[in-house]
C-alpha cells in the first residue's frame, strides 16, 4: 500500500493512495461540509458544498471526488469558501419549501446541520415558492418533494445496493425532480421492494416513514456503509 | 395510442435491443405514433429490460419528447440570438393573445433552426417561414386548414 | 457554350425556395448544361442563391453568383429557365448573363474577397449528394495517402505542428489531444464527432454537414486511423433534419465505395461511423454529456477528469472533436504545415448587419473587416453597438473594440470567447440588459439540474435581470449579481454551468450603462 502525505489547513495527513480529499480531511479532524456523496454509493459531486481550495489550482476542486495527490496544499475553509457554501444552502433553501418547524426531520436533518454550520440564518436571495406535491401513495413510506434536494441518493441506493431502480431523476434544470416508474405514484411501482433503503438515506425529511409526525424521523445513513461494507468483505457486525 | 409496436420492431434490432439505443428508438417510436404514450413507453422499457424510471428520465430530458398526443399544426417560434435580436419577442407576444390551440394549433418555441438569415422566422409543420412580421404570421396561420 | 448551374439547396436558401429554384432549372439540363444543388454559397441574406459557370472553351471559367432569385412564382421560374437556355444555346452570348428578375452579385466584394476557404473549399462547388463528385474533387485522397503511408504518429505530430485548436468552443490543441488518446492502452478506441452545434445563432456545421459531408468523414477516418480507434459517432442534433439526411447518404455512400467498413481502401484499416440524432438539450453538446447521450442515456455531465480520453463512450478512451476540427484535417494535411499557416474560422454572421451568411476567413482577421467591411456594417440609419461571439458561454465585444483580432487570445481578453463561430451583430437599438437576460434565460431553460449552483443559481440570476428588466431592482441588487455570477461561474460542475454568468459579466464590463440606466434607488424587492 503505497502512502501520501498531504497538507490540508496547516495539518499533515498520510493516507492511503487513491484515497480522496474528503477522507484524508476527515482522517485529519477536519470537517468539510457535504450532502450529495454518500460511503457506500458512487459519487456525482453534484451539491458542490465540499469545494476545497488546492494551491497551484485555479479551479476550486471537490473534496468528494479528488483523489489526494503526494505534497498537496489544501485549503477547506477559506472565507471564500465559507461564502460559497453558505450560497448554496440559500440556493436550496430557497429552490424547495423548507418549513422546518413542521418537518418530520426537525432536529435531524442534514440539511438544516448544513445551515447551522455554514451560518445561514436567512437567505439574502428570495423564495422561490415552488409549487411541489407530495406522494403519499406508498403503503408504508411518502415523499415530499416540498423537502428534497436533489442529491439523488434514493435514485443510487434503489439501483447500485438494492438493484430494484424504482428512482430516477426526471426532467431537466429547475424542473428536475425524481420519479418513481413512468412518473407514476410510488405505490403503483411494482419493482419496488419495500425495502425502505432510500427513506434511511435521504438526507432530509422527503422520503419519511408513513407514521412519523414532525422530528420522528430518525434517518441512519451508516446503516447503508454496514450493509455495503458487510457484502464486500464477506463481514458481518451483529 | 395502439396496444402493440410492431412498426418498431426494426428499429429495435438494429440496435440489438441494446441500452444504448434507447434515445434512437424513443426518436423513431415517436416519429411512428406522433408520441410516446405510457404503452409506448412500457414496451420500449421491456423490450430494452430497462427500468421504466430510468426510460422516464431519459425521455423527459430532451426537449424533443413529447408524451401527449400533438394537435393538427405546430407553430415553432425561432427564440435563437438572431431571431431574438430582429424581434421573435413581438412574434411570441401577438401569438400567446389569439386562440391558437382551439384552431388546432400548438405553440412552441425553438432555440435557433440554424437558418438565422431568416430572422425573425417561425416553423410551422417542418417549413421555415423566413422574415416573418405578426401581420403576415397571423396571416399565415390563418390560412392553415383547421 | 457550356454551363454548370449550381442552386444552393443548403437548408437557408431551401427555406426561400431554394429546392423549387433548382427543380425548375433542372428542365435547361442538356449536352453541355449540368445543373445541380450545392451547399451554402454564402451570402444567405440573398438567396435563393444560384452560380452560373460559364466555360468558353477558351480560358479560365467565368463565375457569375445571383441572388434573390424567383421561387414560387412559376411565370418568373419559367422566364429564368427559358433566358438561361438560351444562353446556353447561343454559343457566342453576350456575357455577362443578366437574369430577368433577381440580381447580380459582385463577387469582387470582400465579402466573398477577404475569404480563404480550406474547411468550406468544395461546400457549393460539389453536389454533397454525389460521392463520384465528391471523389472526382479529390476527397479521400488524404485518407488514402495516409494509409498508403500507415504511419499514425507522423499524421499526429503534423496535427500538432500546425497548432490546430478545437473549433468546438474550448480551443484546445488538437494535436496534442489526439496523442492523448493514441497513448491510451487497449485496443478499442472510439472517435466522436460533435455536431450538436447547439450556441443559438451559429450554423457553421451545418453548412459543412450539409454541403461538403464526406470531407468530415474523410477527417474523422484520418483521425481514427491516427488514435487506432475503429468504430466513430457522430451526434448531431435533431433541429437539423437536412444535415441528418445528407449525412446517412454519405455514409452509405462510402461504405458502399469501400472508404468506410473493413480493409478501407485495401489497407488493414477498419473503421465505422454511426449516426446520433439528439433530441433537443444544449447541454448535449458538452463532451461528458454527449457520451451519456451516445449511450442513450440522459445528457448529465460528469465531472472531469477523467477525461474521455481516458474513460469515453462505453468506457473506452475516446476522441471528441468538432466537425470544423475534423473539417480542417483534409484541407492541413494536403497542404502542409507551412502552407496551412494560420489556418482560418468559418463564422456565421447575423443580426444587425447587411449581408448574414457564413464566411470562412484566415483566423485573426479583425472583427471590423468581418462585420463592416465584409458584412456591410449595421442597416442604413443605424451604428453597430456590439458583436456577440460564443454563444451563451461567450460575451459582447463593444463597438469600439471592433479592431481586436479574432484570435482565441484576443477575445480572451475581452471577456469573450472565439466559440464555435457565431457572430451576432447588434445595432445601437439594442438595450445590452436585455441580451444578458436572453442568454440567462436560455442557461437556466438548458441546465441539465444536477448540481445546485448552475441549476438555482441560473434561476435566481434570471430572475434578478427580470426585475432590472422591469426597473423594480435598485443597487443592492446589481451587486448581488454580480457575485453570484461569480459563485455560479467558480463552483458549477460543467462548463455550461461555469460560463452561464459569462454574458452577464461582459455586459456588465463594457455597457455598465445599461444596467445603471434601468435602476431605481428606492426599488425594494
Ligand atoms: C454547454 C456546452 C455546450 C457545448 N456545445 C458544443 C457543441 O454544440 N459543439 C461542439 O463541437 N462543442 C461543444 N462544446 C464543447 C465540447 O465540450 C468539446 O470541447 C468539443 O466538442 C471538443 O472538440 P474540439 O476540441 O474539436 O473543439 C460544448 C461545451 C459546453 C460546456
Ligand atoms: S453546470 Fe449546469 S449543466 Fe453542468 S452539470 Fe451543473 S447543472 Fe448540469
Ligand atoms: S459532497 Fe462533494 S459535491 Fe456534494
Ligand atoms: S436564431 Fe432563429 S434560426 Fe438561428
Amino acid at each position: 500500500m503505497s502512502v501520501c502525505t498531504l497538507r490540508i489547513d496547516e495539518r499533515d495527513v498520510a493516507i492511503e493512495a487513491g484515497s480522496t480529499l474528503l477522507q484524508a480531511a476527515r482522517e485529519a479532524g477536519i470537517a468539510i461540509p457535504t450532502l450529495c456523496v454518500l460511503e457506500g454509493l458512487s459519487p456525482v459531486a453534484a451539491c458542490r458544498l465540499c469545494l476545497v481550495e488546492v494551491s497551484g489550482s485555479e479551479k476550486l476542486l471537490p473534496a468528494c471526488i479528488t483523489p489526494v495527490q503526494e505534497g498537496m496544499q489544501v485549503h477547506t475553509a477559506t472565507p471564500r469558501l465559507q461564502e460559497i457554501r453558505r450560497t448554496v444552502i440559500e440556493l436550496l433553501f430557497t429552490e424547495g419549501n423548507h418549513v422546518c418547524a413542521i418537518c418530520v426531520a426537525n432536529g435531524h436533518c442534514e440539511l438544516q446541520d448544513l445551515a447551522v454550520e455554514v451560518g445561514m440564518d436567512h437567505s439574502r436571495l428570495p423564495y422561490r415558492f415552488p409549487d411541489r406535491h407530495v406522494d403519499l401513495s406508498h403503503p408504508l413510506f411518502g415523499l415530499d418533494h416540498n423537502r428534497c434536494v436533489l442529491c439523488t441518493r434514493c435514485v443510487r441506493v434503489c439501483d447500485e445496493v438494492e438493484g430494484a431502480h424504482v428512482w430516477d431523476v426526471g426532467w431537466r434544470g429547475e424542473h428536475c425532480r425524481i420519479i418513481a416508474g413512468l412518473d407514476e405514484p410510488w405505490g403503483a411501482v411494482d419493482a419496488c421492494t419495500h425495502c425502505g433503503k432510500c427513506v434511511e438515506v435521504c438526507p432530509t425529511g422527503a422520503l419519511f416513514h408513513k407514521g412519523d409526525t414532525s422530528e420522528e424521523k430518525h434517518s441512519d445513513p451508516g446503516r447503508l456503509q454496514a450493509l455495503v461494507h458487510a457484502r464486500h468483505h464477506r463481514q458481518w457486525t451483529p | 395510442m395502439p396496444e402493440s409496436f410492431p412498426d418498431l420492431e426494426p428499429v429495435l434490432q438494429r440496435h440489438g435491443r441494446q441500452a444504448d439505443g434507447l434515445i434512437e428508438v424513443l426518436n423513431h417510436g415517436q416519429e411512428l405514433y406522433g408520441y410516446l404514450g405510457e404503452p409506448l413507453l412500457r414496451h420500449i422499457a421491456r423490450e430494452l429490460r430497462l427500468p421504466f424510471s430510468r426510460v422516464q428520465g431519459t425521455a423527459s430530458f430532451y426537449h424533443l419528447f413529447r408524451f401527449t398526443p400533438p394537435l393538427r399544426h405546430s407553430c415553432l417560434v425561432c427564440t435563437g440570438t438572431a431571431c431574438h435580436v430582429k424581434g421573435a419577442g413581438a412574434l411570441l407576444a401577438v401569438l400567446a393573445g389569439e386562440p391558437l390551440a382551439e384552431r388546432g394549433i400548438e405553440l412552441g418555441s425553438v432555440r435557433c433552426v440554424g437558418t438565422c438569415s431568416g430572422a425573425p422566422l417561425v416553423v410551422v409543420d417542418g417549413a421555415v417561414w423566413n422574415l416573418q412580421t405578426s401581420t403576415a404570421l397571423l396571416a399565415g396561420l390563418r390560412r392553415l386548414e383547421p | 457554350m457550356s454551363l454548370c448551374l449550381r442552386v444552393c439547396t443548403a437548408a437557408s436558401c431551401r427555406s426561400r425556395g431554394g429546392e423549387d429554384l433548382r427543380q425548375a432549372l433542372a428542365a435547361v439540363a442538356g449536352s453541355s448544361t449540368v445543373v445541380k444543388g450545392v451547399g451554402c454559397l454564402g451570402p444567405c441574406s440573398e438567396g435563393p442563391l444560384l452560380e452560373l459557370e460559364t466555360a468558353s472553351g477558351v480560358g479560365h471559367p467565368e463565375r457569375q453568383l445571383f441572388g434573390n432569385l424567383p421561387a414560387s412564382d412559376p411565370a418568373a421560374l419559367a422566364a429564368l429557365a427559358r433566358s438561361l437556355r438560351a444562353c446556353a444555346e447561343n454559343p457566342k452570348a453576350p456575357a455577362p448573363w443578366q437574369p430577368p428578375a433577381g440580381q447580380a452579385l459582385d463577387l469582387n466584394h470582400p465579402f466573398f474577397r477577404l475569404q480563404r476557404r480550406l474547411v468550406l473549399k468544395h461546400c457549393g462547388r460539389i453536389d454533397p449528394e454525389s460521392i463520384t463528385e465528391a471523389l472526382a474533387a479529390g476527397i479521400y485522397q488524404q485518407l488514402q495517402r495516409v494509409l498508403e503511408a500507415n504511419d499514425p504518429a507522423a499524421v499526429i505530430e503534423l496535427v500538432r505542428r500546425s497548432g490546430l485548436r478545437g473549433r468546438g468552443g474550448a480551443g484546445y490543441p488538437t494535436g496534442l489531444k489526439w496523442a492523448t488518446v493514441a497513448k491510451m492502452p487497449g485496443h478499442e478506441k472510439v472517435v466522436v464527432c460533435n455536431a450538436d452545434e447547439g450556441d443559438p445563432g451559429a450554423f457553421m456545421d451545418r453548412t459543412v454537414l450539409e454541403g461538403d459531408p464526406h470531407t468530415l468523414l474523410e477527417g474523422m477516418a484520418i483521425a481514427a486511423h491516427a488514435v487506432g480507434a475503429s468504430r466513430g459517432f457522430i451526434y448531431v442534433r435533431a433541429e437539423y433534419p437536412l444535415a441528418i439526411a445528407r449525412l446517412r447518404q454519405a455514409i452509405h455512400q462510402a461504405e458502399q465505395q469501400g472508404w468506410l467498413g473493413t480493409a478501407i481502401a485495401g489497407s488493414r484499416f477498419n473503421f465505422e461511423i454511426a449516426l446520433r440524432v439528439g433530441a433537443g438539450a444544449y447541454v448535449c453538446g458538452e463532451e461528458t454529456a454527449l457520451i451519456q447521450s451516445i449511450e442513450g442515456k440522459r445528457g448529465m455531465p460528469r465531472p472531469r477528469p477523467p477525461y474521455p480520453a481516458e474513460q469515453g463512450v462505453f468506457g473506452l478512451p475516446t476522441l471528441i472533436n468538432n466537425v470544423e476540427t475534423f473539417a480542417n484535417v483534409p484541407a492541413l494535411l494536403r497542404l502542409g504545415v507551412e502552407a496551412y499557416g494560420g489556418g482560418t474560422k468559418v463564422f456565421s454572421l447575423t443580426g444587425d448587419v447587411l449581408r448574414t451568411g457564413v464566411i470562412e476567413v484566415p483566423m485573426g482577421t479583425n472583427l471590423r473587416t468581418i462585420v463592416e467591411t465584409m458584412g456591410g456594417g449595421a442597416p442604413q440609419g443605424r451604428t453597430i453597438k456590439a458583436v456577440q461571439t460564443g454563444g451563451p458561454s461567450g460575451g459582447c465585444v463593444p463597438a469600439q473594440q471592433l479592431d481586436t483580432p479574432v484570435t482565441y487570445e484576443s477575445l480572451q481578453a475581452l471577456g469573450t470567447i472565439m466559440g464555435s463561430g457565431g457572430m451576432v451583430v447588434m445595432d445601437d437599438t439594442t438595450n445590452m440588459v436585455d441580451i444578458a437576460r436572453f442568454f440567462m434565460a436560455f442557461s437556466r431553460e438548458e441546465s441539465c439540474g444536477k448540481c445546485v449552483p448552475c441549476r438555482a443559481g441560473t434561476v435566481q440570476l434570471d430572475n434578478l435581470l427580470c426585475r432590472i428588466l422591469e426597473r423594480r431592482a435598485n443597487p443592492a441588487d446589481l451587486e448581488q449579481l454580480e457575485s453570484l455570477c461569480v459563485m455560479v461561474m467558480d463552483t458549477s460542475l460543467c462548463g455550461l454551468g461555469q460560463s452561464a454568468p459569462k454574458p452577464v459579466l461582459s455586459t456588465l464590463r463594457h455597457f455598465r450603462g445599461d444596467y445603471l440606466a434601468m435602476l431605481s434607488p428606492e426599488a425594494t424587492p
